[in-house]
């Protein structure tokens, strides 16, 4: 496998990576946010939501997707651009909308939806371009 | 008001981490394998950098404010809103990590951004 060839499979993997552990940690929390309720904009508001956030098993769970997101994310930053990687994880809002529709019952209107499809094709743009525009750096020791 | 000021707030924290993130990243070096050891190797080095460091209690602050908004707004309208990350984060690329941004890059970049604004405007 050439070397530019295999740059785009490893960070399409990392991308794809990225994209499942972040909608599934933002689903999560979105869950756990709603379990907790609405956050009031005071010093005690905010110290006990925090608090509820600790204790809440779904947060928790969702922390656990996003942490998995970070190890994806900073993996691929290390060899390809930022701004190839940060778009190109962009693909997930699709799948986000998909999955607040589907299970969290949103309602999603057709402008929205043309917004999410206007957020894919600009990732496929991006996509098609070079993922490393930077020079080489060495591998970690 | 106070959603448009929060969602401020979440982007620069987050966009602010994940260039300090993406430099210290690019000090530390891809891993050399995937192997246990390695990766344990490239956490090691990857958690010495300051740069992540920088980038930590950014990331952490963006987190917190996400969180925020998650109990303010349905996810279909927090997430997509959140991709104003991509525009800023291109300039960040650009100027401060001097990547070459690709007019094809920036064609998808402000689709992605007009994309956000309709998602918002909806």
């Amino acid at each position: 496998m050439s070397h530019e060839r295999r740059l785009r499979f490893k960070t399409l993997v990392m991308v794809l990576l990225m994209v499942v552990c972040a909608n599934l940690g933002d689903l999560m929390l979105k869950r756990g946010m709603l379990q907790i309720g609405a956050v009031q904009m005071s010093t005690s508001g905010i110290w006990q939501a925090l608090g509820s956030t600790i204790h809440n098993e779904t947060i928790w769970l969702g922390i656990f997707f996003l942490i998995g997101f970070t190890f994806c994310y900073m993996t691929a930053v290390s060899w390809a651009d930022y701004s190839y990687v940060m778009p190109a994880g962009a693909f997930g809002y699709a799948v986000q909308t998909l999955l607040a529709v589907l299970i969290l019952h949103e309602a999603v209107s057709a402008r929205r939806w043309f917004g999410v499809v206007l957020i894919v094709v600009g990732v496929m743009l991006v996509g098609q371009t070079h993922p490393s525009t930077t020079t080489p750096r060495p591998v970690a020791s | 008001m106070r959603l448009i000021l929060m969602l401020v707030f979440f982007i620069c924290c987050s966009t602010g981490g994940e260039i300090a993130m993406t430099y210290g990243m690019k000090q530390v070096g891809e891993p050399e394998s995937f192997r246990p050891g390695a990766l344990l190797r490239f956490i090691k080095k990857a958690i010495s950098s300051s740069w992540i460091w920088l980038a930590v209690p950014l990331l952490a602050a963006s987190f917190y404010s996400l969180l925020i908004l998650l109990s303010w707004a349905p996810l279909s309208v927090v997430i997509p809103a959140s991709a104003f990350n991509y525009v800023l984060g291109t300039f960040g690329a650009k100027y401060l990590l001097r990547e070459q941004v690709s007019p094809k890059r920036w064609m998808g970049v402000i689709m992605v951004g007009i994309g956000v604004t309709l998602v918002l405007l909806a």
